[in-house]
C-alpha cells in the first residue's frame, strides 16, 4: 500500500496511507501517515463505532491539509483496550504450536512450488 | 499502563512477522521496502474543493483457486462504483488480527459511508464514483512498476485530487 502512496505522491497526487503497521510504513517511507495503534483489520476505527470512524477520517483530512514535509506521521489519539493483551496475539510464537507451524510451512512451499 | 518501558509502546510487525515465518521454516527472511527519499505532493486547493478516492488491500470477493497461493496469484488490480460496494468486502486471505478482531464492519477499514459523510457536511467536495483496489504483493517490483501505475490511470480517469489508502 505504501509503495502505491509513493507512486501517486510522485505523480502529483497527495495521499495519506491510515494504518497499524507502523514500522512496515515507515520504513518505506510515505508523504503522510495517521497511525492507529489498533490490533491488524481495523485502522479506520473499532467495528461500528461511527463516530471514531469519523474522527480518524477527520484527522486524515487535517493531515492532508496541514503536513508540510513528507514522512509526516500522526497518532490517533484512541486505544485499543484498557489492557495491551492484544499486542502478544498476532503471530504469537508458542512451544506448542512450533510443531504446527513447521508443517503449515512445508504445505505452503509445496503449494507456492505447485502455482509457479 | 506501564509509565516506561524498556521497548517501543507499538507492535513491530517486521520483527513479529520475520519470527513467526522462521518458525515456518523459511531460511530466508522477507526484505521490507525501505527508502530514503520520499515523495511529497502538496494538496492543490481546499479539501472542501477536492475529489476523494479509497485504495483497499482487501477483495470484492474470495478470487478463484483452490488454495492462498492461487487466489493470490488470481487476484488484479480493480476501479469498483463506490454505490455498489459489497456487503461485506474479503478479508480471509490477509494477514490480520483475527485472534483479536473481525472485519465484519467494512467502514472500520474502508470507511465510504464516513467519507460520504464528510461530504454532506462540507468537511469535503466529493468521493470518487469509484474506489480501487490492489492486492498486497510480495513482490515490491510489481507493486511498484505495474499495480500502482494501474491506480494511477484509475485517479486521472476519475479526476481525483487526494487519495487515502487504509492499509487493513
Amino acid at each position: 500500500m505504501s509503495l502505491v502512496a509513493r507512486h501517486l505522491e510522485a505523480n502529483n497526487i497527495p495521499t495519506v496511507v491510515i494504518g497499524s503497521a507502523r514500522d512496515i510504513v515507515e520504513e518505506c517511507g510515505v508523504s503522510r501517515f495517521l497511525f492507529t495503534d489498533f490490533p491488524l483489520g481495523n485502522p479506520c476505527g473499532k467495528p461500528w463505532d461511527k463516530e471514531m470512524q469519523r474522527s480518524i477520517l477527520e484527522m486524515a483530512v487535517e493531515l492532508l491539509q496541514k503536513a508540510w514535509a513528507p514522512r509526516t506521521t500522526i497518532q490517533a489519539p484512541f486505544r485499543w483496550a484498557d489492557d495491551e493483551k492484544w499486542r502478544d496475539g498476532f503471530m504469537q510464537l508458542t512451544e506448542e504450536n512450533r510443531e504446527e507451524l513447521k508443517k503449515a510451512g512445508e504445505i505452503r512451499r509445496a503449494e507456492q512450488a505447485a502455482v509457479k | 499502563m506501564p509509565k516506561g518501558r524498556a521497548y517501543r509502546s507499538f507492535n513491530s510487525y517486521i520483527d513479529i512477522s520475520r519470527e513467526y515465518y522462521a518458525a515456518h521454516g523459511y531460511d530466508k527472511p522477507y526484505t521490507w521496502a525501505y527508502n530514503h527519499d520520499v515523495p511529497f505532493a502538496n494538496l492543490k486547493k481546499p479539501a472542501s474543493q477536492c475529489r476523494f478516492a479509497l485504495v483497499t488491500t482487501t477483495d470484492l470477493a474470495k478470487p478463484p483457486g483452490e488454495n492462498l497461493q492461487e487466489r493470490h496469484k488470481a487476484r488484479k488490480v480493480f476501479a469498483h462504483p463506490s454505490d455498489e460496494a459489497p456487503e461485506h468486502f474479503f478479508t480471509k486471505d490477509l494477514r490480520w488480527d483475527y485472534e483479536t478482531t473481525h472485519t465484519d464492519d467494512n467502514e472500520s477499514f474502508m470507511p465510504l459511508n464516513r467519507l460520504a459523510e464528510c461530504v454532506t457536511d462540507g468537511i469535503i467536495g466529493s468521493v470518487s464514483s469509484r474506489f480501487y483496489g490492489v492486492m498486497t504483493d510480495y513482490s515490491q517490483n510489481r507493486a511498484s512498476k505495474k499495480s500502482a501505475p494501474q491506480i494511477l490511470d484509475f485517479c486521472r480517469e476519475d479526476d481525483v485530487d487526494a487519495v487515502f489508502l487504509p492499509a487493513l
